[in-house]
Order: structure tokens, then C-alpha cells, then sequence
């Protein structure tokens, strides 16, 4: 186990300095830099534009360049940003991935405790007249074009029903003169839904020590939810800076959602496939044999095993955040890392450009890793060697 | 060696199989002596048979013939395009880049309210908007864009125009062009790298094996939205360097790794040992016997192909990112740069016929992908 990940681990490295390689070369091959934005005032001498290129190295030979912020960025230092300058792209980032990350993740929860329980049913039910309309809607959502969808989901509970905020993170009129910094209040909320999780999954933990039936096992996990959904809400109803907490999860809503539905019905039409796989092994004929209860063979024995692709998969999904956020950041005008590098490219940010693409690679890579590692714990008949 | 003739009874073959056993000798040769039938023609007689059983298999499966007939429904609207435009539509009022048209209101200048707003127009606003120099009394033609269907009168617009008077139908019939021409590309480009690596691959193994699949690990780990928005800055990008792209990176990438395992399933197999024993070099066995083997999965990814590089473009045109002249894509992308964003139902011919054109284009290659998946994955049948 440990060869396998020192191993794993040092080609990752090596796969990450070429991909960085390969990143840097092409946004290089862009045309123009950032004097040519900043400079465009015709008013501003020429010499003043050849300083400040000087100033920002771009004068210099490409692999000088190139070796620079190699040997920088392994040190930890991902520079300035031109576009944003004095603000490091590391403070930039670091800002803009939580947002992102909590979009995807929240939408991916969502959509995946959605999408294995009606996968799971509609393979159960197999010729029912509602695995038709399921699979059907299924489709549609995972091939709908999504920027359109987006746009007439904005449009129609943002626009026509007023139900959501139209877009951005936070309402500027709310937080004008407000007392709280909005990263901070989105940073607390972070860290006490990872706090009530772990919470959560330990008092689980406990329950399947201490008791061996599997329906109590269910009714003290289902009360061990409410009481961890209805503690966070009744410590955030508390905390002094409710209406700055509510606005956040307010303008989070819709786009979590629309993200959420898409994800949904790929996420859906998966576990369908993976549990008509499962049903035909000889375990379930066992099962049944064995007179077990329907539900006790469809959610202990099948749904088990039926989740080992859907959970990979979903972290797999992992290295298209940006890819995906790009879309959506745009159309809900939602500050994150697909517009940040959106803003970037238009403005040959190159600094800024360069530091989101990473943070997509090293999101990639772990994914794989986990994807891997998850596969074999999972799954016993799997060894890592 | 001539194989003794088997009794042509075609109604006891058992389904889906594909391979020659179960074919009657009688049917491949036409009856003629087995010696003196070109090879090819007996060839060209297995695939066709092969070909009508997966057709007979494809065909009992609802979705993937409603996938079908949505394909050939787009196949009609790209095909009516240029007939269209040679016959009836007028390329002045109806072409889909240049074309314009608009509906002319005319309206009487008053002073002050106007008491209907249909017929009259207020000074102030008519000097305002279209002319400074118009005085109370005088008449001015206001024309409306974008301007809802109209299906009379003497250049109809069955979904209206966009905001600066081209007309939608000719746009969306237009655009259908486009993405078949890209989807072909992209796919074909796809299936023909990724089959190539694949067999490659999966033949010779050790290092080739290893490079190859390292190089597709790379790929994948490259965010294709972003990398592509990027060459949109450095190459002029028109539709078939888009496709050509897309092929490349999802050649090389994760298509390759999947038929990549299929290839592997096939070189362990006896007769691929018995073709290099009886002297059949590398080439001829990985052209020959391996790749025809990966053929039917190589199709179905094409189908899904199809699906992501329409959806990609899309995306990309949505953003303004391409050098092409009207795709649907470009045409929710002006409704955006018009205002019209969100509209809704209000300006609908603006942004609902192209978003459900894309959408709807991609669903039928999606179904008709299923479909076939059901036919090349036995398992998934539910007969």
C-alpha cells in the first residue's frame, strides 16, 4: 500500500510539472500581454510601456521567463497578479476556490442523494410505466445545453417568479456598512458545516457499534440527521449575523440547483446501469434465498455494490470544476475560480491565468489518486499492491 | 479445404450472434462453389448480414429509433436550408448572417401623451429615438425588432426575427449544417485515433503501452472548456479546427483508455495467436483482426462523440469565442449581447428554438448512442 502511493505519488509530481510545462507554453502563445490593456491610453509614451514590461520581466528571453516561475512556483510563490496588482494570485485564488468548490460540492451532494435513490428505484422497478418518464428526463437533463438551461432557470425563478436573487454572491445593499467581511461569515459557514458532517458520521459510527439490528441502525441514523440539519440552522438562527448568513445560502440556492439537476440525471442514469449489473449476480440470488426482506437485498446488498462506479465517477468530476464552473460563475455572475480565470484570459493575466489552471490540475490528480484509493476500500476484491 | 454445406435454415440462428458459425455457407457463396467466390464478396456478405442483425436488435428499441428520427429530422432541416434559400426565401430578407427585415409601424407625431400609443407617438420620444428634426403632425415609420412570428404577408417569419431583423428560422436551419459538419469531424477525428492508440496499445504493450497511456493521463488531466477558450485566443478558430481539436484531445484521451481495454480483451483471444502463427505481421494483425473487433464500441463512442463536441461549440459560440458566421450558439449569444437575456417568454423565438435545437440534437445522438450500446453490450439487453 505504501509502495503504491510513493509511487503513485512521484509520477503525479512528474505529470504535474509537464502539464504546468504545457499550461505556461500555451497561454505564453497568446497573443499581446498585459501592457497592451494596460497601455491602451494613447496618451501614455512609449517608453513608459517598454518599462513597464521590464518591470513585469515580459522582456525577457521566453525560457528565463519559464525557468522564473517554475522555480517560483515550487517555492510556493505564484507572484502577483498583473490585472489585480498589488494582490497576489495566491490571495486571489484562495479567496475564489472556496466559493467555487462549495457550489460543485453542495450541488454534487445533492444531486447524488438524489439521482442513487431514483437510479435505485427504477432498477428495482424495471418496465414500470415511471422508469420511462425517469430515464427520459434523465436524458434530457444530461444532454440539455447548459448554459441555455442555466439561463432560463435564472429567467424563470429568479426573473419571472422573484423566488431568488438574479446572480452575484452576496446583495451589495444588505452588506453596505455591514460589520461582517462576507469571506469571513462564508468561511464560518464552511467550517460549521464540516464541523456538524463530522459530527454526524461519527454518531453514525457509534450507532453501528452499539447496536447490531439494522432497523434500529435506521431510525437512530435518520434521527441523528434531523437533529444535526435542525442544530446548524438553529446555531446559525442564533448567531448575531443571521441576515448576512441568510443572504449567502439565498444567493447560493439557484445555482446550486441548476448545477444539481444536470449532475442529477447523469448521476441517476449511471446507477440505474451499474444496479442492473448487480441484480444478475449470484449474491442477490443468494439473498433472496436466504428469504432476506426486498428492501434489506436492494439497499444493503445491491445499492452497496452499485455505488462503487458512482462514486468514482463523481470524483473524477472533480478535475472539471473549473471547466463546468466557467459556465455557470458566468451566468449567475457567481465570483469564483471560472470567472477569475475568465477575466484572467481576457486580459492576459498570465500570473493569475496560469495559478487557476494549476489549482485545476492538482484538483485533477488527488482526484485520481482518491478515485483509486476509494476503489480499493470500497471494494474488497480489489488489492492495491 | 472446403467446409461441408450447412442446411440454410436462417430462423433458428441464434440472436446477436455475429461471427461466420452461424452463418449457411449457401447464403455467403450464393450458392456458387466456396473455391470460386472472391474473398471479398464473401467478406462484404458477413458484414452486411452482421450489420442487419444489429439493425434488428437497434430497431426494438424505442429510444434509440426516437434518437433516430430526431436525427433525421435535423438532417431535413440542414438539407431544406439551401433549398429553401434557392427557391423561396430571398437572400436580401432571409439570409441568415446578412438577411434583413423588419415589421414598419407607422405613427403620428403629437404633442405631449399620446392618447394611443398604438397609432401615435409623444415629440419628445420621437426626437429622442429616430429623428431630431420631426415636427408635430408628420408621420414616422418605427420598424420593430426583434419582431415576433408572422405567418402571413409577403416575406413570412414563422419565429420571427432577432434584434437586428435576421430572420430565426433561417438561422436555426442554417446553424444545423454547422453542427453536423462539426459533430462529423470531431467524431470521426475521435474514433480513428482512439481505435488506432487503443489497438496499439493493447498489442504491443511494455513501453508503447505505457508512454501512450501516460500521454492520455496527461490529456485528461487538461480542463478541456479551458484549455479550448485559450487557442480560441491563439488560432483562428473555424469549425473544422474545432472539430479537428476536439477529436485530437478526446482521441488521445479518455476514449483511448477504454477501447483501449476492449483491444486488450481481444489480443488474448486464441485466433489472434492463430493469425501470427499462421504469419501474419503486426500491422496486418492489429488492421485486420483487432481493430474490426473494436469497431462496434469505437461507433458508439462516436454517437457520444457527436453529442460533447455539439455541446462544447455550443458553448464556445455562447461565449463569442469562434470565427464562424451563425451557429445556435451565436444565436443565444446576440440575443445576449441585445438584452434579451432574460426575456423568457416574453422575446422566446430569441432564445428557446436554438437552445432546444442544441439540446434536442444532442438527446438524439445520446439515444441513438444507448441504443446501440444495448446492441454491442449484450448484458444490457432486457430481452
Amino acid at each position: 500500500m505504501f509502495k503504491f502511493l510513493a509511487g503513485r505519488l512521484a509520477q503525479m509530481a512528474i505529470l504535474f510539472v509537464v502539464f504546468l510545462s504545457l499550461v505556461w507554453l500555451l497561454l505564453q502563445a497568446m497573443p499581446g500581454d498585459i501592457s497592451d490593456t494596460l497601455t491602451a491610453n494613447p496618451a501614455i509614451p512609449i517608453e513608459a510601456r517598454a518599462e513597464l514590461r521590464a518591470q513585469l520581466g515580459l522582456d525577457q528571453p521566453l525560457f528565463v521567463q519559464y525557468f522564473t516561475y517554475i522555480t517560483n512556483f515550487f517555492r510556493g510563490e505564484m507572484g502577483a497578479s498583473f490585472s489585480r496588482y498589488p494582490q497576489e494570485v495566491a490571495d486571489i485564488l484562495w479567496t475564489a476556490l472556496p466559493r467555487t468548490l462549495v457550489l460543485f460540492l453542495s450541488a454534487t451532494l445533492l444531486a447524488f442523494w438524489l439521482g442513487f435513490k431514483s437510479g435505485k428505484m427504477i432498477a428495482w422497478g424495471r418496465g414500470e410505466r415511471s422508469e420511462q418518464g425517469l430515464i427520459v428526463s434523465g436524458i434530457f437533463l444530461q444532454t440539455v445545453f447548459y448554459p441555455w438551461f442555466a439561463i432560463v432557470m435564472l429567467w424563470f425563478f429568479g426573473f419571472a417568479l422573484g423566488w431568488f436573487p438574479i446572480g452575484r454572491f452576496i446583495d451589495a445593499r444588505l452588506w453596505q456598512g455591514s460589520p461582517y467581511n462576507a469571506n469571513d461569515v462564508f468561511g464560518q459557514m464552511i467550517v460549521s458545516v464540516i464541523v456538524v458532517t463530522v459530527l454526524y458520521v461519527i454518531g453514525r459510527f457509534l450507532i453501528k457499534r452499539f447496536s447490531n439490528n439494522l432497523l434500529t441502525q435506521i431510525r437512530f441514523g435518520q434521527g441523528l440527521a434531523i437533529l444535526a440539519v435542525g442544530g446548524l440552522l438553529l446555531f446559525w438562527w442564533l448567531n448575531p449575523a443571521r441576515d448576512y448568513v441568510a443572504d449567502i445560502a439565498h444567493h447560493t440556492m439557484l445555482p446550486v440547483i441548476t448545477l444539481a439537476l444536470v449532475a442529477f440525471g447523469a448521476i441517476m442514469l449511471l446507477t440505474r446501469a451499474a444496479m442492473l449489473e448487480t441484480l444478475g449476480e449470484d449474491y442477490i440470488l443468494t439473498a433472496r434465498a436466504k428469504g432476506l426482506p426486498d428492501w434489506v437485498i436492494r439497499d444493503r446488498h445491491a445499492a452497496r455494490n452499485a455505488m462503487l462506479p458512482v462514486t468514482t465517477s463523481l470524483v473524477l468530476a472533480l478535475a472539471f470544476v473549473i471547466g463546468g464552473g466557467i459556465v455557470t460563475e458566468t451566468i449567475f455572475s457567481w465570483p469564483g475560480m471560472g470567472l477569475i480565470f475568465l477575466q484572467a484570459i481576457a486580459v492576459s493575466d498570465l500570473p493569475l491565468a496560469i495559478g487557476a489552471l494549476s489549482i485545476t490540475g492538482v484538483l485533477a490528480l488527488f482526484g485520481h489518486l482518491l478515485a483509486d484509493v476509494l476503489y480499493a476500500m470500497l471494494d474488497p476484491r480489489i488489492r492495491i499492491t | 479445404m472446403i467446409p461441408p454445406p450447412i442446411a440454410a435454415d436462417d430462423e433458428h440462428a441464434p440472436i446477436g450472434q455475429t461471427d461466420p458459425e452461424g452463418v449457411s455457407t449457401r447464403e455467403l457463396t450464393g450458392g456458387a462453389d466456396l473455391a470460386t467466390v472472391p474473398m471479398w464478396r464473401i467478406r462484404l456478405r458477413l458484414l452486411r448480414r452482421s450489420l442487419g442483425m444489429m439493425w434488428g436488435l437497434f430497431r426494438g428499441n424505442r429510444m434509440g429509433m426516437l434518437g433516430l428520427g430526431l436525427i433525421a429530422t435535423f438532417a431535413a432541416m440542414a438539407i431544406a436550408h439551401p433549398i429553401l434559400m434557392a427557391t423561396v426565401w430571398e437572400p436580401r430578407v432571409y439570409d441568415p448572417v446578412h438577411g434583413y427585415d423588419a415589421v414598419i409601424t407607422e405613427y403620428t407625431v403629437v404633442e405631449g401623451e399620446p392618447s394611443d400609443p398604438a397609432t401615435e407617438i409623444s415629440l419628445n420620444q420621437a426626437r429622442l429615438e429616430m429623428n431630431p428634426t420631426i415636427d408635430v403632425g408628420e408621420t414616422i415609420f418605427i420598424p420593430t425588432q426583434p419582431a415576433p412570428p408572422t405567418l402571413t404577408g409577403e416575406t413570412p417569419h414563422f419565429l420571427g426575427t432577432d434584434a437586428r431583423g435576421r430572420d430565426i428560422l433561417s438561422q436555426l436551419l442554417f446553424s444545423t449544417q454547422a453542427a453536423f459538419f462539426l459533430g462529423a469531424v470531431a467524431a470521426l477525428t475521435t474514433v480513428f485515433i482512439a481505435t488506432t492508440v487503443g489497438a496499439i496499445a493493447a498489442y504491443f504493450g511494455g513501453w508503447i503501452d505505457g508512454g501512450l497511456m501516460r500521454f492520455a493521463d496527461l490529456i485528461l488531466l487538461m480542463p478541456l472548456l479551458p484549455v479550448l477558450i485559450v487557442l480560441s485566443a491563439v488560432l483562428d478558430m473555424s469549425m473544422l479546427l474545432l472539430g479537428l481539436i476536439i477529436g485530437v484531445l478526446s482521441g488521445f484521451g479518455g476514449v483511448a483508455i477504454v477501447l483501449k481495454s476492449q483491444a486488450l480483451s481481444i489480443t488474448v483471444k486464441s485466433y489472434i495467436d492463430a493469425a501470427r502463427v499462421a504469419g501474419g505481421g503486426h500491422w496486418h494483425v492489429i488492421f485486420r483482426h483487432i481493430i474490426p473487433n473494436v469497431l462496434p464500441l469505437s461507433f458508439l463512442f462516436m454517437m457520444f462523440g457527436v453529442t460533447e463536441a455539439i455541446a462544447i461549440e455550443s458553448t464556445l459560440s455562447f461565449f463569442g469565442l469562434l470565427n464562424v458566421d451563425m451557429t445556435w450558439g451565436i444565436m443565444i449569444n446576440s440575443a445576449q449581447n441585445n438584452g434579451y437575456l432574460l426575456s423568457g417568454t416574453s422575446y422566446w423565438w430569441l432564445l428557446f428554438p436554438a437552445g432546444l435545437a442544441v439540446t434536442f440534437i444532442c438527446f438524439g445522438f445520446f439515444l441513438v448512442g444507448r441504443g446501440m450500446d444495448e446492441v454491442v453490450n449484450p448484458r444490457l439487453r432486457s430481452r
